[in-house]
C-alpha cells in the first residue's frame, strides 16, 4: 500500500507528447494532473447551461406555490389567468394526476398538487406565457381555495400523533401516515456489550438540516415537437430516472422522451430526483406546441430543497479499558419533510454506514423518519451518514478522552483492516484508513498540538468511511449499472458516449483519460457525447458516488475490446503476436521493437478494413456477494468503500463564542488519483462544505409564533450563509491511495466521503480549544457562547437542549 | 421595450429591452451573451459579476440603463482574440473550475484585481474574491490559479 502528500502545485504536462509512463504504476496519463474536457469551456462563458439555451417561440413557464404548510385544496380556478393576454396554458394537478417518487416503494407526490398541499411552497398550479413578466402576473390571476390543516413542523410531534389527519394516508389501518420508515436493525449482542464495558459513553446530538446550494438554479426546457416526441433539457443529476418518471407519469412512451443533460451548475444530490418543474414544462409544450422553459427563483432553489435531514439522535458506546469498542447503540429520529424523496434509503443508511472504519463487536440501531410540513429533505452530499458520523466520532472523542488515550491512538487500535466485514456484514476491500490517520497526523503536527496548544485553541481528529457506489439500482434489474460506447472515425478520433452526468466532478474527463490511456490515443484525439439519453448507453446517474468506479470500469471494458482489435489487426500486417502491439504516445509500437510502428490512426484504418465500422460498448454491475442476507443488507452495500480523516484547528473567541477554523488537513483514501488535481479538488469541495454545515449554515423554518408556520427563516444566499472566500478555512488535501482490487486502476470515490469527518473534527477541536462538548449543530456563536457559560456555571460539559432553550433559530 | 447601446467587449452594440431590465438581462436575454450567470438575482452569489470601467461590479443589480456610455466586459470578453487571460488558462490547469457556473464571475473579478494589481496576495485575492461564491471548490484552487496567473502576467 503506498501512500503520498499531495503538493499544492501540478505541473501539467501532456504525457502523450513524450510517450512517458509511469514507472512505478505503468500508466502514462491515470493518476497525472491533466486538463478537464470542459475546462476551456467554462472559462471562456462558452459552456451552455440549461439557462443558456433558448428556442423560438420559447415560453416562460412560472409555478404557484401554496402559502399553507398543510391544507387541502378545495378549489382552483385557472380561467382568469387563462384570459390574460400572453398566456398561453395553465396547468393544475389534475392534469397530471399520477404519484411518483425517486423511490419506486414510495411514490407519495404530484407534478403538482391534486388535493392536498404539504409545505409552503409546494406547487399548486403553473402557466406557460410569453415572457416571465407575464408568467408572474398570471399567478396572481389564478384563485386557489384551501382549508387549512393542522401542520406539523416537529418530527417528535408528528409521530406522536395518534389520529389524523396525517401528512400522508397511512398505507395499513391503524397506522401513522406521518411515518416515512422505521428501520431496526441489530448485530451481536448489543445490551451484553455494554454491560461488560468498562466505560459507556452516552449522548445527545443534533445536526440542523441543510441544504446543497448549487450556484445554478434548478432549469428545465420542454419541448413537444409534434411528432409525438418529448424532449426535456434539463439541470438534473439524474436523466436516466427522469426519463422514466417522464415517460411514467404523462403517459407516453418512454421511447419518445429525450432527456438532455446539459452541463450542471453545481448539484450536490439536490438535483437527484424529477422536480415539478420538469413535469411542468414538458407538459406546458404538449399543450402548446411551443418549447417551455422554468427557471427556479432562489427561493423556489431553497423550498425545492431535498438536501440534508435533521437527526437527533442518542448514542451509546462502549469501550473496554484499551478503549476498543464493545458495543454501539442508537436512536435517531429524521426529520423528513413533507415528501419521501430518498427517505427510504436514507433512514437504512442513517444506521448501516456507521459500521467501519472501526471495529464493532455489536451494533444496534433503531432509526425513524417523519414527515412534517417542511419541504422535503433527500440525499446531500454524504447521503444519511454524515449526520450519525458527527454523533459518533465525538462518542470516540469522549471515551480517548475518559481513558486518556490519544484520541488518533483511539481510532487507529479499532481499525477494521482490509479485506473484512462489517458487523452488519458489509464486504470491505482496500482500506488505507491507517495511512490517512498517519497523513493527518503528521501534516498537521498533531503531537506538538493536541492538548498543548494555549486555551482558546485546540485541534481535533476524526474518521470516517463512505460508499463507492450502491449496490443496487433504485428500481430493481439486472441490466448494469453504467454503459459506455466508443466510436473510432478514420481520422484517429475517439468519440466516447456516456450517459453519466457531468456536475462539476469531471466524468467527462474521467472516461477521456481512460479511452487514452487504454488506447494510446492523445487526449485532444478524444471526444466526450454525454448526458442525451436519445445518443449514449444508460448510466444511472451522478450520486452514492457511484460514477468514477462503475462508468471507468465500463470505460476500461470497453477500450480494451477495442484495442484488441486493433492489435489484431496490426499484428497481421507486421506478421506479429497481438500481445506484442502496443498503443501509446499516438502510435501502435512493436514491443522490443521500438522502431516498427505507425501511427495510431494507420492501426485504426487497418481494424476498420479487418473488422468493418470500429466501435465497441462496455458495462459494469456491482458483484452480489458483498452484503449480507439480513432485509436491509443490500442498503449500504458497496463494491468498496472510501476512508478519510481529518485534523482540524481551530480558535475559540471565549467572549463571543466565535469560532475560527484556521485549517483542516483532509487525507483521503481514494484508492487511486485517477487525476490528483480532480481528487484534490474533491476533497476540498467536501471539507469546505463540512465546515459550512459546522459553523455556517442552517435550513431552518419558522414557527407561527415566528411569523408564518413553515416559512423558511432566509431563503437567500446571503441569509442562508454559505461561506465565502473569507470565511473559508485553508484547506490541505493528503491523497491516500489504497489500490482498490476492483476499482478503475484501483480507484474508489472522492466526490462526499471527504465531507463526513469535517464537522466531528471542527467539535472535538473545539474541546480541545476551550473544554465544551458542542452537540447541536451548527457551533454558531449563540451556541458556543451558552454551552462556554454553561461550562462556567458548573454545569459540565452537556450542553444537549440549546436548541429548545432558543438558541439557534434565527440567530 | 425601450432601445439601449451598450459597448460590449469592445463592439457597440443595440438592443431592445424591457425598461426594468437589468445589465445581466440585457446581456443574456437581448444580446445573447449567456457566459455571465444568473445565481441569485439579488447580488448575493457574484455569478453575474462582469468588469465597467475596469471594476468589477454585480450586473444582476446594476440598471442596464447604467451601463451606457460604459466599457462592459464580460467572461467572453477576456481573451484577446485567440489568445486566452492567462488566468482563464490557470483555472483549467489548477482545477479552479468545477461546475463551473460561478466561473465567469469569479474570472472577472480575479481580472479586474489583477488589472489593478498584477502581484496580489494570497489574502488580497481573498478578499478581491469575497463577492463571489463558490459551492464547489472551497476556493484553494481558485487561489492558486490567480496566483498562478499573476505569476505569468508580472512575471
Amino acid at each position: 500500500m503506498s501512500s503520498r502528500r499531495e503538493s499544492t502545485q501540478h505541473s501539467i504536462g501532456d504525457p502523450q507528447r513524450n510517450g512517458s509512463r509511469d514507472g512505478e504504476s505503468g500508466l502514462s496519463t491515470i493518476g497525472r494532473p491533466m486538463r478537464k474536457v470542459d475546462g476551456l469551456a467554462k472559462s471562456t462563458g462558452r459552456a451552455r447551461y440549461t439557462d443558456d439555451i433558448r428556442f423560438p417561440g420559447m415560453l416562460h413557464g412560472k409555478i404557484l406555490r401554496s402559502p399553507h404548510p398543510h391544507a387541502r385544496i378545495v378549489a382552483i380556478d385557472t380561467s382568469r389567468a387563462e384570459a390574460l393576454e400572453g398566456v398561453h396554458a395553465a396547468v393544475t394537478g389534475r392534469d397530471m394526476p399520477v404519484t411518483y417518487g425517486i423511490i419506486p416503494w414510495t411514490p407519495d407526490e404530484y407534478p403538482l398538487c391534486v388535493d392536498r398541499v404539504r409545505y409552503v411552497g409546494d406547487g399548486v398550479a403553473a402557466v406557460a406565457a410569453v415572457d416571465e413578466d407575464t408568467a408572474i402576473a398570471a399567478l396572481d390571476l389564478i384563485d386557489v381555495t384551501y382549508e387549512e390543516l393542522p401542520a406539523y413542523l416537529d418530527p417528535h410531534e408528528a409521530i406522536a400523533a395518534d389520529s389524523g389527519p396525517y401528512i400522508h394516508e397511512p398505507r395499513k389501518p391503524g397506522w401513522n401516515g406521518n411515518i416515512t420508515k422505521t428501520v431496526k436493525l441489530e448485530f451481536g449482542d448489543v445490551d451484553a456489550g455494554l454491560e461488560d464495558a468498562h466505560i459507556m459513553v452516552e449522548g445527545d446530538y443534533f445536526f440542523e438540516g441543510t441544504t446543497h446550494t448549487p450556484i445554478e438554479p434548478h432549469c428545465a426546457i420542454g419541448l413537444a415537437e409534434g411528432n409525438g416526441r418529448l424532449t426535456v433539457w434539463s439541470a438534473t443529476q439524474v436523466p436516466h430516472y427522469l426519463h422514466r418518471e417522464l415517460a411514467r407519469v404523462l403517459d407516453v412512451d418512454p421511447a419518445s422522451v429525450r432527456v438532455i443533460q446539459p452541463p450542471v451548475g453545481g448539484a450536490f444530490g439536490g438535483k437527484s430526483e424529477p422536480f415539478d418543474l420538469e413535469f411542468c414544462v414538458a407538459r406546458l409544450s404538449m399543450m402548446t406546441g411551443r418549447p417551455v422553459k422554468i427557471l427556479y427563483t432562489r427561493e423556489e432553489v431553497f423550498y425545492s430543497h431535498r438536501g440534508r435531514h435533521p437527526f437527533h439522535m442518542r448514542y451509546r458506546t462502549g469501550a473496554d479499558r484499551e478503549g476498543m469498542l464493545t458495543a454501539v447503540d442508537s436512536e435517531i429520529v429524521m426529520d423528513g419533510g413533507a415528501y419521501a424523496s430518498f427517505g427510504l434509503v436514507t433512514t437504512y443508511y442513517s444506521g448501516q454506514l456507521l459500521t467501519a472504519p472501526y471495529q464493532m463487536p455489536a451494533y444496534r440501531f433503531n432509526s425513524t423518519r417523519a414527515y412534517t410540513n417542511k419541504p422535503a429533505c433527500g440525499p446531500k452530499r454524504g447521503h444519511g451518514s454524515v449526520q450519525p458520523r458527527f454523533a459518533f466520532e465525538v462518542q470516540l472523542d469522549r471515551i480517548a478522552e475518559k481513558l486518556s488515550i490519544d484520541p488518533i491512538e483511539l481510532r487507529r487500535r479499532n481499525f477494521i483492516g482490509a479485506d473484512t466485514r462489517t458487523v452488519n456484514d458489509l464486504r470491505v476491500t482496500s482500506n488505507g484508513f491507517l495511512e490517512c490517520l498517519d497523513e493527518v497526523e503528521r501534516a498537521s503536527g498533531w503531537k506538538h498540538k493536541h492538548r498543548r496548544l494555549p486555551f482558546g485553541r485546540g485541534v481535533g481528529v476524526a474518521g470516517s468511511t463512505y460508499i463507492t457506489g450502491t449496490n443496487y439500482p433504485v428500481y430493481p434489474n439486472d441490466m448494469p449499472q453504467s454503459g459506455i460506447q466508443l466510436q473510432v472515425d478514420r481520422s484517429g478520433r475517439v468519440a466516447v458516449f456516456s450517459g453519466a452526468s457531468e456536475i462539476g466532478q469531471g466524468v467527462d474527463s474521467m472516461v477521456a483519460y481512460i479511452v487514452a490511456e487504454e488506447l494510446g490515443v492523445p487526449l485532444a484525439h478524444v471526444r466526450v457525447l454525454a448526458g442525451d439519453t436519445d445518443f449514449t448507453p444508460v448510466d444511472l446517474g451522478a450520486y452514492s458516488s457511484r460514477v468514477t468506479f462503475m462508468l471507468g470500469n465500463a470505460c476500461i471494458d470497453a477500450a480494451r475490446k477495442l484495442k484488441a482489435q486493433v492489435q489484431e489487426a496490426v499484428a497481421a500486417e507486421w506478421g506479429a503476436r497481438p500481445g506484442e502491439v502496443l498503443l501509446a504516445g499516438g502510435l501502435a509500437v512493436r514491443a522490443g521493437d521500438t522502431a516498427t510502428s505507425m501511427p495510431l490512426r494507420v492501426a485504426f484504418n487497418l481494424a476498420e478494413a479487418m473488422y468493418g465500422t470500429l466501435g465497441s460498448t462496455g458495462s459494469y454491475n456491482t458483484p452480489k456477494d458483498v452484503h449480507g442476507t439480513y432485509r436491509g443488507a443490500t442498503i449500504g452495500a458497496s463494491p468498496a468503500y472510501s476512508f478519510t480523516a481529518h485534523v482540524a484547528e481551530v480558535e475559540v473567541d471565549v467572549e463571543t463564542g466565535f469560532v475560527t477554523v484556521e485549517k483542516i488537513w483532509i487525507a483521503h483514501d481514494c484508492g487511486r488519483a485517477l487525476n490528483p488535481v480532480l481528487v484534490a479538488g474533491q476533497m476540498e469541495g467536501s471539507a469546505y462544505m463540512g465546515f459550512a454545515e459546522a459553523l455556517m449554515e442552517e435550513q431552518i423554518f419558522k414557527t407561527a409564533d415566528q411569523g408564518r408556520a413553515g416559512l423558511h427563516n432566509a431563503p437567500s444566499l446571503l441569509d442562508y450563509r454559505i461561506p465565502t472566500s473569507l470565511d473559508t478555512p485553508a484547506l490541505e488535501s493528503l491523497i491516500v491511495e489504497s489500490i482498490d482490487p476492483e476499482g478503475p486502476y484501483g480507484a474508489k470515490e472522492a466526490g462526499e466521503g471527504p465531507l463526513h469527518p469535517s464537522i466531528p473534527a471542527i467539535a472535538n477541536a473545539i474541546h480541545d480549544a476551550v473544554g465544551v462538548r458542542m452537540d447541536s449543530l451548527p457551533f454558531s456563536p449563540p451556541r458556543v457562547w451558552r454551552a462556554l457559560r454553561a461550562v462556567e456555571d458548573g454545569r459540565g460539559d452537556r450542553v444537549a437542549g440549546l436548541r429548545a432553550a432558543g438558541v439557534g433559530g434565527a440567530t | 421595450m425601450e432601445v439601449v447601446r451598450l459597448r460590449v467587449n469592445g463592439d457597440e452594440r443595440v438592443c431592445g429591452v424591457p425598461a426594468h431590465y437589468t445589465l445581466l438581462e440585457a446581456l443574456r436575454y437581448g444580446l445573447g451573451l449567456t457566459g455571465s450567470k444568473q445565481g441569485c438575482d439579488k447580488g448575493d452569489c457574484g455569478a453575474c459579476t462582469v468588469i465597467v470601467d475596469g471594476r468589477a461590479i454585480l450586473s444582476c443589480i446594476t440598471p442596464v440603463w447604467e451601463a451606457e456610455g460604459r466599457d462592459v466586459r464580460t467572461v467572453e470578453g477576456l481573451a484577446n482574440g485567440t489568445e486566452l487571460h492567462p488566468v482563464q488558462d490557470e483555472f483549467d490547469l489548477n482545477g479552479a473550475a468545477q461546475c463551473g457556473f460561478c466561473t465567469p464571475g469569479i474570472l472577472c473579478s480575479s481580472v479586474a484585481l489583477l488589472d489593478r494589481n498584477p502581484s496580489p496576495s494570497r489574502g488580497e485575492i481573498r478578499a478581491a474574491l469575497s463577492g463571489n461564491l463558490c459551492r464547489c471548490t472551497g476556493y484553494e484552487k481558485i487561489y492558486d490559479a490567480v496566483e498562478a496567473a499573476a505569476a505569468r502576467l508580472d512575471p
